[in-house]
């Protein structure tokens, strides 16, 4: 039977044979600055992180232009080595309208929060979707306006609390959540839906590909990444327990998988 | 310019615009407006250029914003209501350097405050040409693109549904081949190390003080802004366009599509040997403040004529502070569409107006 297997320990009893350096920051090529501005524990790094590596993984450093929303994860629309135009609260999907429709060789993408995308820019999102713009649109999806500290968004599910539904989301007076993918994934200009989440190493694996997928498909219309995101401050939650919050209560009712793909070839 | 041509006013914006390099137009239908997206629909894509039927106003303007970001030339445009949903992008386009022109085909003159006072946040002005008829109005386009690029800024055409929907003989300016300006972002700077980006945030990180930098520097950006705009203010030349003689002891005044009725008044009392005067803000920002205080010099009233409550009038006094009396002869006239269509735009009752001021004014 094996030995369990730990890290190697540090040697205490001795001074070490060489100074400490610095062998890998691990910051993606395409972010500049290791530094952001979020809380410990959010989920955005990872989405964005994952978003950064496919734009460079299939070589569309040189032709990428990523539109922003208005969220926490404007956070990175000054921090990435990619094009980047900011866009208003809600209306990123339009902007990256403009700019495909007048350059068709640029590849567009929008990087939206629920409350930027499903509130506010509800309408935008549908219509881009239906069009068939070809952009890819990335949704980070945690259930919250995090950026103005923690208040319901259209995707908060029943019961959750926050700071402006104190006795949690009740259908009566709040509705129901949106499940935003579900209602792209309706649109026939969409060719390219899914849900993905950043709670465990193996779902962030599986929501790269959704983003690898999303940004090939985008050549043939519309695609959606929705991207689950932990949001311990917005929640009220411990970091530590953020990840498990998320998947009992929030992936629950937003469920994970790939919605769409009319280009064959599931990638679950 | 072209050999003249009797058209729409509507047509005739389109044209000039397609002239002017404009490749990007979207829009939503609205009167009187909509005229102008329905050419531009018909004129864009056999220029090589792209019009988008947005679901709303506010898309309308997202995709001139995503447009203008790469250096095309863009427009829109709606009535003041449709407008009144474009303000917080209007807004926020100065703030991230974006041009654009808008053509605002107002519902009458009761949308001056919007037009010159912003309606959106911040502290912003746009420029703003009101021309007369639609040869004045082609003549502006290529000018509101100019100024738009040189200041990197919206600029907004007021017209209203006499400039959109009179017919009349006009020739378009030569064409002129756009050019895309520097700073636009094309995709191709990833990935150097200084991406390119266009934010109405700015371009400023925030320093920590040991090197690292993250999020947007506001207080630096929004200076950096006002900069801009005092500096814009002060670039562009104001327009006036005026007709007085020494003589002249009332000085009526008026812009817009209503000012070729008040002309017209003035011309014929002038002939009748009255001593009235004509003047017309041809650019309402920025406002000729100066040339209209030197024309009410030595004047015993200056008179303004407008379709609303009394707007404009506002600026006349600014501008005469106070050295002359500013009479307010205009008033809200409409037919019963809404539409801005003024009964009282007509010269026999318009001179009566003018002459009761004149002799109000001589029994002073």
């Amino acid at each position: 039977m094996n030995e369990p297997r730990f890290l190697p320990v540090v040697p205490t009893d001795h001074p070490p044979a060489c100074a400490a350096s610095l062998v890998h920051d691990f910051t993606p090529e395409l972010i500049s600055v290791g530094a952001h501005q979020l809380c410990p524990g959010c989920g955005e790094p990872m989405a964005i992180r994952a978003v950064a590596e496919a734009v460079a993984e299939l070589g569309l450093t040189r032709s990428c232009i990523a539109v922003f929303g208005i969220g926490c994860s404007t956070a990175f629309s000054n921090n990435l080595d990619i094009e980047v135009v900011q866009a208003l609260h809600g209306r990123a999907p339009s902007v990256a309208t403009g700019i495909t429709r007048m350059r068709p060789d640029v590849t567009a993408l929008t990087v939206q929060g629920d409350g930027d995308m499903v509130n506010e820019g509800l309408q935008e999102v549908l219509h881009a979707a239906a069009r068939g713009e070809r952009i890819t649109c990335f949704m980070l999806n945690n259930g919250v306006f995090g950026e103005t500290g923690g208040q319901m968004t259209a995707t908060t599910v029943l019961g959750q609390r926050t700071k402006n539904s104190p006795e949690g989301r009740d259908a009566r007076h709040h509705g129901h959540p949106i499940r935003l993918a579900d209602l792209v994934a309706t649109l026939d200009g969409a060719v390219y839906v899914a849900r993905g989440a950043v709670d465990t190493a193996v779902n962030v694996q599986r929501t790269k590909r959704m983003v690898l997928k999303a940004l090939q498909a985008q050549k043939r219309g519309f695609a959606l990444v929705e991207v689950l995101t932990m949001c311990p401050t917005g929640w009220a939650v411990d970091t530590t327990r953020s990840a498990r919050y998320m998947a009992d209560h929030h992936a629950r009712i937003h469920s994970m998988g790939v919605l769409k793909d009319t280009g064959g070839g599931r990638s679950r | 310019m072209s050999a003249p041509r009797f058209m729409a006013g509507s047509d005739a914006l389109a044209a000039a615009m397609v002239a002017a390099g404009c490749r990007f137009f979207a829009g939503y239908p609205m009167t009187p407006f909509t005229g102008v997206l329905e050419a531009m629909a018909q004129r864009l894509p056999g220029a090589g250029g792209v019009c988008m039927n947005a679901e709303s106003e506010l898309e309308a303007i997202g995709m001139c914003w995503g447009a203008a970001a790469i250096g095309a030339r863009a427009a829109t445009g709606s009535t003041g209501q449709g407008l009144a949903l474009m303000q917080e992008s209007l807004a926020e386009m100065t703030s991230a350097r974006l041009p654009l022109v808008v053509l605002n085909m107002a519902r009458g003159q009761g949308d001056y405050f919007q037009t010159t006072r912003g309606g959106g946040h911040g502290d912003y002005r746009l420029p703003v040409l009101a021309p007369v008829d639609v040869s004045e109005a082609v003549t502006h386009v290529s000018l509101a693109f100019g100024w738009a690029e040189a200041w990197r800024t919206p600029v907004m055409l007021f017209g209203d549904y006499y400039l959109a929907h009179t017919h009349r003989s006009v020739s378009i300016p030569a064409p002129e081949e756009p050019v895309t300006p520097a700073w636009a972002v094309d995709g191709r700077s990833g990935g150097t190390g200084r991406a390119r980006l266009i934010s109405p945030l700015g371009t400023v990180k925030q320093r920590d003080g040991q090197g690292a930098q993250a999020g947007y520097d506001l207080a630096v950006h929004y200076r950096a802004c006002a900069d801009r705009t005092r500096a814009m203010l002060d670039g562009i030349a104001p327009r006036i366009e005026a007709e007085t003689g020494g003589d002249t002891a009332v000085l009526v005044v008026a812009y817009g599509s209503p000012a070729a009725y008040v002309r017209a008044a003035v011309r014929e009392l002038r002939a009748e040997g009255l001593p009235v005067g004509y003047a017309r803000p041809v650019t309402l920002v920025p406002f000729p403040y100066g040339a209209l205080a030197r024309l009410a010099r030595g004047c015993r009233a200056v008179a303004v004529y407008e379709n609303n409550s009394g707007q404009a009038v506002d600026d006349v006094r600014l501008a005469v502070d106070g050295q002359v009396p500013v009479e307010f002869i205009g008033g809200l006239s409409m037919d019963p569409s809404g539409f801005g269509i003024a009964p009282d735009l007509d010269v026999t009752h318009l001179k009566e107006r003018i002459m009761q001021l004149v002799g109000r004014v001589a029994a002073r």
